[in-house]
This record gives structure tokens, sequence and C-alpha cells, in this order.
């Protein structure tokens, strides 16, 4: 048999998890220029459930976190570079948005926070892609002369997620009773220093990201993982994780080719934002709010148990092909294949019947609605 | 009495008479990790030793399952449709792919015996 896939390595960065994913056993990959775990010994399945059923801890150090300090108005500068209505933030709030090139195609997502504390107004705090961190910052300097843009080397993140991330995090701090979704505060706790918490994540599921100063976040991590029901995850149940949740994953459903409004991400772009425009790309997004898109982002739900991996053709029941998979697994809690793809909006009704070319054969598969999992999320 | 032997690509068959019957070794679905998917041959297709007969997809991705041994497909294991977890969990027994009914014993020759595949293994 063959198909493992050989990675060159060149010089790999390390989190500062590196050590204890080793002793826990991590079979480290490389990804996004950083030596991270895959799977733990219990395997990407059993990594998945716990997170759904319990609580799943992530190291997402290699995520970049940026700190943008400057001026009273320093949302409205953001607001030229990104479509996300950051005015309208309240503060302790946060934003998903993204940076878009000339042509609204996605350079990145992200996360962006306006601080809670009244001292911190003239600041927003971002955390981005790690493949894509270090353009981002330069993008974000370049587009905001005057404002001092820099990376947090000095600051770890974790995410916990599940349903017993808030149980678990409580025995820390009170975060978990001062956070609903999408709001983020800083936190004192003992030994660890100052926390960045917000109430957030990537899974699905309730859950938390923390941001950890570099010195005490292998402590931290140590000490939440004695936390009953809380257990180290790896990258391949971060993956499946988002997939079923329907969330998109920079370098699959978004690119410099792929624009928000074509991956089904219009919800994200400020309605205010939308009619007034005044940031990069948006010439190209409002063109396509009222002309409509040529490709849009669909669900897709294979029959039977073949995995649609990346790349496979999306065909119609005539046999042309139509489009293509973006992102496909096998959905621990769906159990079953489940994937993401791009078709003409003519295809991308629910209900509509396709095929998927999976090793030269054809296989059934139907445009089904997002997310493939109930979210969970702690609204109010 | 049966013989059991290795392929350098982590296949096992196990020969008794003139019909094998195959599957990937345990440390194959150790290396693997989750099994999520079996694609097996149909009855009755021929293969030279060295084709690929069959597909196994963990949770992460595909991987080729090459015939050990030249032959004629006489039986599939239906049971890892349903269930491919069962590679996992025996490899080496409940977990077998396909039954072969060997068109050259002689091919047999190129493979390695139990000794031989764990010490080849030790040395991955």
């Amino acid at each position: 048999m063959s198909g493992a896939e050989a990675q060159k390595v060149d010089v790999l960065e390390r989190t500062p998890l590196y050590a204890l994913n080793l002793e826990l056993g991590g079979k480290m990959v490389p990804f996004a220029g950083y030596e991270m775990p895959v799977q733990f010994p219990a395997g990407i399945i059993k990594e998945h459930q716990h997170t759904r059923e319990h609580a799943g801890l992530f190291d997402i150090s290699h995520m970049g976190q940026i700190l943008v300090t400057g001026v009273a108005d320093v949302l409205a500068q953001l607001e030229k570079l990104m479509p996300g209505d950051f005015q309208e933030l309240v503060p302790g709030e946060v934003r998903y948005s993204f940076l878009l090139n000339d042509e609204g195609g996605t350079c990145d997502d992200l996360m962006v926070t306006r601080p809670a504390s009244p001292d911190e107004q003239n600041q927003a705090y971002i955390v981005v892609n790690a493949s894509c961190k270090h353009g981002d910052l330069a993008r974000l300097q370049r587009g905001l002369p005057g404002l001092k843009v820099e990376m947090l080397h000095d600051r770890a993140l974790l995410a916990l997620q599940g349903p017993k991330a808030a149980a678990a995090l409580a025995h820390f701090c009170d975060a978990p009773n001062a956070l609903k979704f999408m709001r983020a505060g800083k936190f004192n706790i003992a030994q660890m220093g100052e926390c960045w918490i917000s109430r957030s994540g990537y899974t699905g599921e309730d859950g938390f990201e923390i941001s950890v100063p570099l010195a005490t976040v292998e402590k931290f991590a140590r000490l939440l993982l004695t936390v009953d029901g809380v257990m180290m995850i790896g990258l391949g149940a971060r993956d499946s994780l988002r997939l079923e949740a329907g969330l998109s994953l920079y370098g699959h459903e978004l690119t410099e080719d792929i624009t928000p409004i074509e991956a089904g991400l219009t919800w994200a772009i400020g309605k205010r934002r939308r009619t007034a425009g005044g940031f990069v790309g948006a010439r190209k997004i409002q063109a396509q709010l009222a002309d409509g898109v040529q490709k849009k982002r669909v669900a897709l739900r294979p029959e039977g148990r073949a995995v649609a991996r990346e790349q496979t053709p999306i065909l119609d029941t005539e046999g042309n092909t139509i489009g293509i998979v973006s992102s496909g697994t096998f959905g621990p809690s769906v159990n079953g294949p489940v994937a993401l793809g791009f078709v003409p909006p003519a295809f991308a009704k629910v209900g509509t019947q396709v095929q998927l070319q999976i090793r030269g054969k054809n296989h059934p598969a139907t445009i089904v609605s997002l997310p493939f999992v109930p979210h969970r999320y702690l609204r109010s | 009495m049966s013989r059991l032997y290795f392929t350098k690509d982590h296949e096992w068959l196990r020969v008794d008479g003139d019909v094998a019957v195959c599957g990937i070794s345990d440390h194959a679905q150790h290396a693997l990790g989750d099994i999520v998917y079996v694609e097996l041959p149909e009855a009755g297709a021929k293969y030279a030793q060295g084709d690929q007969a069959a597909v196994v997809e963990s949770a992460k991705a595909a991987s080729e399952v090459y015939a050990p041994a030249g032959g004629e497909i006489v039986e599939v294991n239906g049971t890892l449709v349903n269930d491919p977890s069962l590679v996992n969990n025996a490899a080496m027994t409940d977990g077998w792919f396909f039954k072969l009914k060997l068109s050259d014993a002689g091919e047999l020759g190129s493979l390695m015996d139990e000794a031989a595949y764990d010490a080849y293994v030790k040395s991955l």
C-alpha cells in the first residue's frame, strides 16, 4: 500500500507547547511552517467525539496575534482595510472579518476584538491564520500608516472547546460567567498572568480562545489537562470539527481567488459597509451583491462512505463537470463523509442531486444546508 | 497448514493451498490511524502482483492497497463496508480485505516472512 504524504521538512518553527505535545504522544507534522500535532494516541475520531461530548484543548499558538495601537478611531481605520462593521462593536465584542485584495479575493479571514477596558479604546486585537500572518502584518502596517501594528511574540494561544469547556475554565477565572458568544475580556489567572479570553472558537461548540503569556502557557495547559473531561486535541480533529460546523478554512473555502460572497459569508459584511463600501475590494464585493456570483460555496453529503477529498470533481447528474470540492473528510459526528465545494448558483439549491468523481468512479451526493452538525454557541 | 507472508508495502497474505487471504499489517493500520472506508475489488477481478486492488481511507487520507501476488479475487470481506474500523481492531484476522486464487505460487518467493517483516518495520 502507499499514500503516506512525505513532506519535506524545512526549518520548522515550534510552539511553546511543542514539548508537551510530544510528551502526550502527538504525531507531529509540518503545518503552516510549524511542527504541529495532527493527532494524539486516541486518534482523530475519538478526539473529535471527545470535543463534542466533553472538552478539547487545542494548541493554536501558531496563529498570529496582532495588536493595533494608535488613535481613538482605530476601528474606523480598520474599516478601510476590511469589510467588517467594526464601528458598531461595543467594548469587548469580537467580529469575524477578512482582509481582501483589490479584486475582492480573500487574503485572510480573522477575528477583530474591540478591547473591553475604557483605557484601551485606542487598540484593536486581531487573531489571524498562521499561514497568512506575516503577509497580514505587512498589509496592516502598510494600510495603517501612523498606527503601531505589532505581532505579539510574547503570547501563546489556546482554544478550549466543547460542552464542558465553560465548567473547566471556571476553575481558573470568571470568564465563563462574564462572557457570552463573541465577547472578550482580560482575566487574571493565578500564577498565569493576564489572559485575554474570548468566547469563540472554530468547532461549532461553546468554548473559548485564550491568549496566555508565553512564559506560563505550558504550565496553564498542563493545569487545564488535569481538569476532568479536558483532553488535548490535534489538527486532524480540529479540521473535522470545523468542517462539520460548516466553517470556512483559509486555503480551501477562502483564497485570493474566492470572495467572501462566493464563500457564503455575506453575513460577515455589515449592512452599512455593503452600501457605503470604502474598503479594499469593495467594488467587486458590491458588484457581486448586486449582480450575483459565478460560483457559490455549497455543502455536500456524499452517499455511501467514500470520502470526497479536496480537488474531487463535482459533476451534474448527466456527468458534466460543474465544480470542485474545497474540503472533504469523514465527519465522525455525522458518521459519514462530508464536504464543501464550489458550483454555479444554478446547482447550489439545497436538495440538488450531483455526483462526485472519486478515483474515476461517480458517487451520488446531495447539496445540503449547513451546518452538518448544529452549532451550540452560548449566545445569551 | 497456512503460511504468512508480508510485502514491503505492508500488505499481508496467508496462504492455504492455492488461495491466499490478504489484508494490511497491524503496523500499517496503526500508521494510518482511524480507518473510515475501504473500497474492495469485485469477485472475479484478476490482478497481477503489485496491481492496485483496493483503497483504504483513514480520517486523513486515502491509500492504495496492492495485490501482494497475482491471481483472481474469489471473495471479499463485505463486513468492512459497514465496519471499516475492523481493520484497526483486527488487521491480521477479521479485518482481511480479499481472498485471491494465486496464479503463480512462485511469486511468494519475493515476499517476507513474519520475522523478516518485523525486522523490516523496525528498520523504517
